[in-house]
Formats: structure tokens, sequence, C-alpha cells
């Protein structure tokens, strides 16, 4: 089990009544899809508001960041940098920048 | 001590406006669910403290919330709206087949006996039902698998089912609305759907008579007389004596017959309300002047009620569900405008007043009278 650091965006967080950066355990290997799944388990509110309920898309106005890198686009299987999976760096979940 | 609760949906959160049964002091609360829409919230009429809101945003989807204290506090519940089957395709603006996708919820409408089931009405256009306080929805699709399905077309704000009506009188009968579809029966609980659009005309569709694709904005029922309807189509303002089964125009002497809400006075079922708008492609006021129009012979004689109301440079709009009544003695009426003002009458409509003049566009308002 690995615990990773995830940083909502702020609607998430109010939605999920947290303050800061969440922290949510994985088991196995740190992946974009154990991540978002370890995320909704631990906050079932979120569910349905980072990726579709149905598909499991991700939301187009929600983007994926780590280590400064997008992996917006990149396949749900995609294993995160380590520096995610130490717990070093935050795995970024982003309201996309809109409506200016 | 009696009053009356106002539940308004705007473009960036929820306020629950109260006052006691006079009606001139108003306590505002919110924003709830700051920064998302609210399309629509809704009390029970079986229990008036349980309230259900619809919260959405482009960016995160769908949420409903509910409280269990008349909106003092709220908790979200499920949001997971999944079309029963594979949903196929509907019309897109150019004619061409669209898939059939979930947007958001236009529309909660409560049952009438039960707090814990309640009705939504979604964008792409169906209709879904949780019996269970909204945790689980499940879709009621007979409606959308109605053989018309594909030829429904979305109206200019989406292909949304924005009216829900629960007839009082016939507990399996149900009327809902959709642009730009039309109006829609059930007989049997939501089970099977009898399109009911005799008599309108649409000159915007290549049949204007069709038995489907017009575009209905709203529907409106006083629930001693279940079998008489009210309706604001995108143009005219239409009244039903059989439940549907046919219409005839009633917008007699309104300066424009477009608009968006239409609804009825609590204890006289012949008095009805429409504000009117200039026109489809300019959603304001005619001359700027905020009027809202009262027939007391159920349609075809309208009067401009304006005591209260900006009779000079004013272009806001008023939306379907913006428009409500209360049933206290006095009939309260109220309505919110695109400008963020919600406006009050304790007198029917005679004299108004505006309640909050700030806040974002309202999408919608609920009036909810508390014994």
């Amino acid at each position: 089990m690995i615990r990773i650091r995830v940083l909502l965006p702020a609607h998430l967080k109010t939605l999920a009544r947290v303050t800061g950066e969440v922290q949510v355990d994985v088991a196995g290997q740190a992946t974009i899809v154990s991540v978002l799944d370890a995320i909704e388990a631990s906050y079932p509110m979120l569910q349905g508001t980072i990726r579709d309920h149905v598909t499991q898309e991700r939301r187009p106005f929600v983007r994926f960041f780590a280590c400064e890198e997008d992996y917006s686009l990149a396949p749900p299987n995609t294993p995160l940098p380590s520096a995610i999976a130490k717990g070093t760096e935050p795995f970024l979940i982003v309201g996309a920048m809109a409506g200016g | 001590m009696s009053g009356v609760r106002l539940l308004v949906g705007t473009r960036k959160g929820a306020f629950v406006l109260t006052s006691d049964g006079k009606r001139g002091r108003w306590e505002v609360t919110g924003p709830h669910f700051a920064g998302w829409e609210v399309y629509h919230m809704k009390g029970s009429p079986a229990d008036p403290n349980r309230l259900y809101a619809s919260q959405s945003t482009g960016w995160f989807g769908q949420l409903i919330q509910r409280s269990n204290n008349g909106g003092k506090t709220w908790e979200p519940v499920g949001n997971k709206f999944a079309y029963e089957g594979v949903p196929g395709t509907h019309m897109w603006y150019d004619g061409t087949p669209h898939p059939w996708k979930f947007a958001r919820v236009w529309h909660l409408e409560p049952s009438l006996s039960d707090p814990d089931t309640v009705y939504a009405g979604v964008e792409d256009a169906a209709l879904f039902r949780t019996t269970d306080a909204g945790q689980n929805w499940e879709e009621l699709p007979g409606l959308r698998t109605h053989g018309s399905g594909p030829s429904w077309h979305p109206g200019a704000g989406g292909m949304c089912l924005h009216t829900i009506i629960l007839d009082p009188k016939h507990p399996n009968r149900i009327f809902i609305a959709i642009s730009a579809a039309g109006a829609f029966r059930s007989e049997d609980a939501g089970k099977t759907w009898k399109p009911i659009n005799q008599g309108l005309k649409s000159e915007g569709i290549p049949n204007p008579t069709a038995e489907v694709g017009h575009c209905v904005h709203r529907i409106a029922m006083h629930k001693a007389r279940p079998d008489v309807l009210f309706m604001q189509k995108h143009w005219d303002v239409m009244r039903s004596d059989n439940a549907g089964d046919s219409w005839q125009e009633v917008s007699g002497n309104l300066p424009t017959d477009f608009g968006f809400p239409i609804d009825v006075h609590a204890h006289e079922p012949e008095t009805i309300y429409v504000v009117p708008i200039k026109s489809d492609s300019e959603h304001f006021p005619p001359d700027g002047k905020l009027r809202v129009y009262r027939s007391k012979s159920g349609g075809n004689e309208w009067d401009p009620l304006t005591k209260g109301l900006p009779q000079r440079d004013c272009y806001v709009n008023v939306l379907r569900d913006a428009m409500t009544v209360d049933s206290l003695d006095s009939c309260g009426i109220y309505f919110g405008t695109t400008g963020g003002q919600v406006y009050g009458s304790t007198d029917a409509g005679d004299n108004w007043t505006p309640i909050v003049r700030d806040l974002p566009a309202v999408l919608s308002v609920e009036a909810q009278t508390l014994q």
C-alpha cells in the first residue's frame, strides 16, 4: 500500500469537506486510474465529478498534472512518476481555466 | 405561525429566502453551493423540510443535494443518471442524428405523498425517478423510447425535460414537457407516454402542426382542476380543458406571446400569469418595461401588472422555472430575473416589491407555504 498526496480543485475540496491536500492509499502501482479509484473510495461524493459515472472518461474541463507534466490525455493505466508514488510530490487534479 | 420560504436557484449558487406570513421582511441565506449553477430546487409537499437541489457545472458535472431541515444544512446524494439501455440518437440542430448524452438535471419534482420519491427531468431529455431520497436514480425509459424520440431536437438551451406535473386527482397521471419535442402524458405512472400537442402550431418546424417537435416552454396546472392546463409555448400562450388532448390559443391581447414562465393563482383557477418577452432573439421585455400580465378569465383578456416593477430601461429575462405562487389567503406571487432580482407581490400581482436585487442570474424560484 502506498500513500498518494492529491490536490483537489477548490470546488471539489468544498464538496468533500476537506482543506489543503488529501492523502489516499493505493494498493499496487500508482496509476491515474488507481489514484482516481482511491479518491472516489475515500470520498464517495466525488464520484461522477472527475470522470463520468458511466464511461469513466475524464470530464472535459478537468486536467491531471504530475511533476510538472500534463497527464490529462494519458491512458488511465499510465504509471505516475516515482515522486508521486513516494509522496514527495502531489497528484494535481485541476479545473481547466475558463470563464475569464 | 404561517410563513413562506422561497428556494432560489441561480447561476452561481442557491439562496433561501424566508418570511413570516406578512411577507414584508425577508431573511436571505446563501449562497449554498457557491459557484455552481443551481437549475432548480424544490421541497416535498409531504414534508416541507425535505428539499432537493440540482447543482451542476460544466467542470464537474451534476450533483443532487438534499436537505432534511428546510435548507439549513445539505448533503450530496446520488448523482448517477444513466440512461436505460443504449440511448441511441435524437436530432441535432442541423437535422443530423446526435447521440443522446446526459448533461444536467433541469427540474426536480417531489412526489405529492412520499418525501423519498422525486422525479427528475434531464438534458438530454429523459425522466428519472428516485424512491430512496435521492441515493439512486432510475430512468423511466418509456418516454425516451417513445417512437418519436429520434425526431426530437434541442431548443436553444439544450434538449431539456423542464416541466413535470403530478396530477393530484389521478395518481398515475404525469405530464411532462420537453424543448423541443412538446408535451406528453402518462396514465400509468410513467411506463408509457402519449404526445399531447394537438392544436399547437409552430412555424419553426417543417410541419407546423406535427405531433411532436414543438418548443413548449412551460405548463402550469391548478391542483383543484387538473384537467385544465396552461402552456407558454415558444410563441403562443395555450390552454387545454381536456388534460392536453387538445389546445387552444389564449394569447389574446398580450403585447407579445413569446415568453418562458406561466403560473396559476393559488385560489383562482382561472387567474393566470405570464411575462411577455419581446422575441426569441431578443430575450427581454418589450419597450424596456418589466410587466407581468394577468388574465382572470383563463386567457385571451390580459392586464399588465406594473406597480413596483421597472418601467424603463429594463432588459432582463424571466426563465421558465423562475415564477411561483404561495397559497396564503392573499395569494403571493414571486419571480426572479436574469438580472438577479427577485420580486414579490402579496396581493396577487397588484403591487410588487423587490425582495433582493443583486443575486446572480436567477434560474428558478419555488415557493413553500409554511403552516
